[in-house]
């Protein structure tokens, strides 16, 4: 089973300009008898990137990882809802969950290279994908897309886990962009990294987002205004499920934003 | 007071303190190290010596000990190799059996199962490793040996024999494999999981590819104590393999058409012949008594190049995490 990769031609993607590499509409997930978020609507532009942004527990990871079904991995997580890839809902029972995650990669919080050396951690996924090519070449050409060639070059064959933190999140991203997804979705890929090692990662972001479709979870409101191109607020009700508040380009989510809450949030004024 | 450091209200003193609880635990601690140290020096000791007691004798040699086809004291044949090899065939035909199935549901169990099947799985496979191995030993005469003649044939396989204790050795140790290498598939952390998961490894990949080898030094080191329980096991052996060494006139009789490997016909273990002659009317300062030092000497040698080879594995082989 794989799913279709017949570009969608639905009205809505036509009518704007720009083109939707993955859109969710009325998503709900519950964990057990908890509905983590509610009713969520976000349309996610091809070729750019895109962050959530919001309070703790608002739900971000969960949506985050709903656009890749990670949240098939928690037993009691259920999704409701619709996440359309490419026109094709990946919620559709004759979706194989492993295909829609060769499309639409992940970077996660703590780098979590895998106990392999350097060369190993980017040749795995792609062997697993079915990659035929000059491995090394292909290694060589993911670590200089990750920005990370240079210092690692001469030492491929020590472990993934000899690296600095900073390295060790751009060998996951060399290994995720290895891989060839069309989307990248990442858990605040920066939030155990220093300023330094951070900054080089936006910008890996900005050179990244040429050909692939980001969307990031972030804390750091700087962070999300200085990479993304757009942003999405979310809050929480008084159940503790979250929603979407507002959804707009950055700038003007951070700069003229339309609902008194978002302007609360961004402006520190949240109790 | 607000504002006010709160040195200022205390005396500053650094000087070394006698922590009575402290050294007391220290104290229990190291002696509980010491106990198990000098238990297996000790051990060693008496194996050493009793079996250097055994060669000081004038019938047994050295180079008969390890090259003779023979193992029959009472014409003081004292060569090894049949006692060894039936060690060696039941221990490999067990290992043959519990490792696959013990990692298979080691794998099950921590990457497949969910957790109220675990729940459920893992206390059933802990009560399976405490049967006692007497009960295995007739489980191996009484189940397993009817049903390897009517699989092979009755003439082809005697009523005491190799294959029937192997297997049973076998059973009788994947609770062993299949708990220890359970607990280290799940000290794996999630995050290697979620990393394979994320993309585009199937379950199969991800448990086999990623957790499996993250896992290994763990692995390695079920696999290790259950070779030990398997060379070392003693009851289902005595029960179920035979009562008397499988000899050979020469090393030719001993190789022609593999009769050493033979599963289907009885032959004695080191620990199986042990127990029988020391179970009767044993008399000390014997040439029989001393000859089971050596024989026992000899397993702890097996079981210590077993320790040191998976060592050397997990250090050649280990993924850190
Ligand atoms: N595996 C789970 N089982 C049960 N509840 C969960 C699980 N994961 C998350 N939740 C709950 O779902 C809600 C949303 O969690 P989520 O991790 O998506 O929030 P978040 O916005 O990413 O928070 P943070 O900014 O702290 O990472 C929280 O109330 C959380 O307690
Ligand atoms: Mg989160």
């Amino acid at each position: 089973m794989s799913i279709s990769l017949s570009v969608s031609s639905s009205a809505s993607v036509q009518s704007q300009q720009a083109r939707i590499a993955v859109e969710s509409r009325n998503l709900r997930v519950w964990y057990g008898k908890f509905m983590a978020v509610r009713d969520i609507h976000l349309q996610v532009e091809e070729c750019k990137i895109t962050a959530l942004i919001g309070p703790s527990g608002c739900g971000k990871s969960t949506v985050l990882r709903a656009f890749n079904r990670m949240n098939d991995l928690v037993p009691v997580a259920r999704t409701e809802g619709e996440i359309l890839f490419q026109g094709k809902n990946i919620y559709d029972p004759d979706v194989d969950a492993v295909e829609v995650r060769r499309r639409v990669g992940m970077v996660f919080q703590k780098p979590n290279p895998f106990p392999k050396s350097i060369y190993e951690n980017i040749a795995w996924g792609a062997r697993i994908n079915g990659f035929k090519g000059n491995m090394d070449q292909l290694v060589e050409e993911s670590l200089r897309g990750a920005a990370l060639w240079d210092e690692v070059k001469d030492k491929l064959k020590q472990s993934g886990y000899s690296l600095s933190g900073g390295q060790q999140q751009r060998l996951c991203i060399a290994r995720t962009i290895a891989v060839k997804p069309d989307i990248i979705l990442m858990d605040e890929p920066c939030s155990a990294l220093d300023p330094i090692a951070t900054l080089r990662i936006e910008e890996l972001m900005r050179e990244l987002v040429n050909q692939y479709t980001i969307i990031i979870v972030t804390h750091n409101m700087q962070q999300a205004a200085r990479v993304a191109d757009y942003t999405a607020f979310f809050m929480v009700d008084d159940t503790r499920t979250g929603y979407l508040v507002e959804y707009g380009k950055s700038d003007q989510i951070f700069m003229r934003p339309k609902d008194k809450r978002t302007e609360d949030y961004i402006t520190g004024r949240f109790g | 007071m607000p504002g006010q450091p709160s040195g200022a209200r205390r005396p500053l003193d650094l000087r070394k303190r006698t922590r009575a609880g402290e050294s007391i635990i220290q104290l229990l601690l190291k002696g509980a190290g010491a106990v198990s140290v000098l238990t297996t020096v000790g051990i060693v000791v008496v194996l050493v010596y009793d079996a250097f007691v055994f060669f000081r004798r004038p019938e047994p040699t050295f180079l008969e000990f390890f090259t003779g086809t023979t193992w029959q004291p009472q014409i003081l044949r004292f060569g090894i190799f049949p006692l060894l090899n039936a060690t060696l065939l039941t221990s490999v035909i067990g290992m043959t059996v519990a490792l696959p199935i013990g990692l298979m549901i080691a794998i099950f169990l921590s990457e497949y199962a969910s957790p109220r099947l675990r729940g459920i799985l893992k206390p059933v496979l802990e009560v399976l490793a405490g049967i006692p191995t007497v009960v295995y030993g007739f489980f191996a005469l009484g189940f397993m040996t009817p049903l390897l003649k009517n699989l092979f044939g009755k003439d082809t396989v005697e009523i005491f024999n190799v294959a029937s204790a192997g297997i049973v050795i076998g059973i009788l140790i994947i609770p062993l494999i299949s708990s220890m290498s359970e607990d280290a598939l799940s000290a794996v952390p999630r995050a290697l999981r979620e990393a394979a998961y994320g993309m585009g490894a199937t379950r199969l990949e991800t448990a086999v590819r990623v957790v499996l080898p993250a896992a290994i030094s763990g692995i390695a080191a079920a696999v290790i104590v259950a070779m030990s329980r398997a060379v070392g096991e003693t009851m289902v052996v005595a029960i179920a393999a035979g009562a008397g060494p499988r000899n050979f006139g020469d090393w030719g009789q001993a190789t022609g058409g593999l009769n050493f490997l033979n599963p289907f016909k009885a032959a004695e273990t080191m620990t199986g012949h042990i127990v029988r002659i020391s179970g009767g009317d044993l008399s000390y300062d014997t040439i029989d008594y001393d000859s089971i030092f050596a024989i026992a000497f000899l397993l702890f040698i097996i079981t210590l190049i077993l320790n040191i080879i998976s060592q050397w594995i997990v250090r050649r082989f280990r993924e850190e995490y």
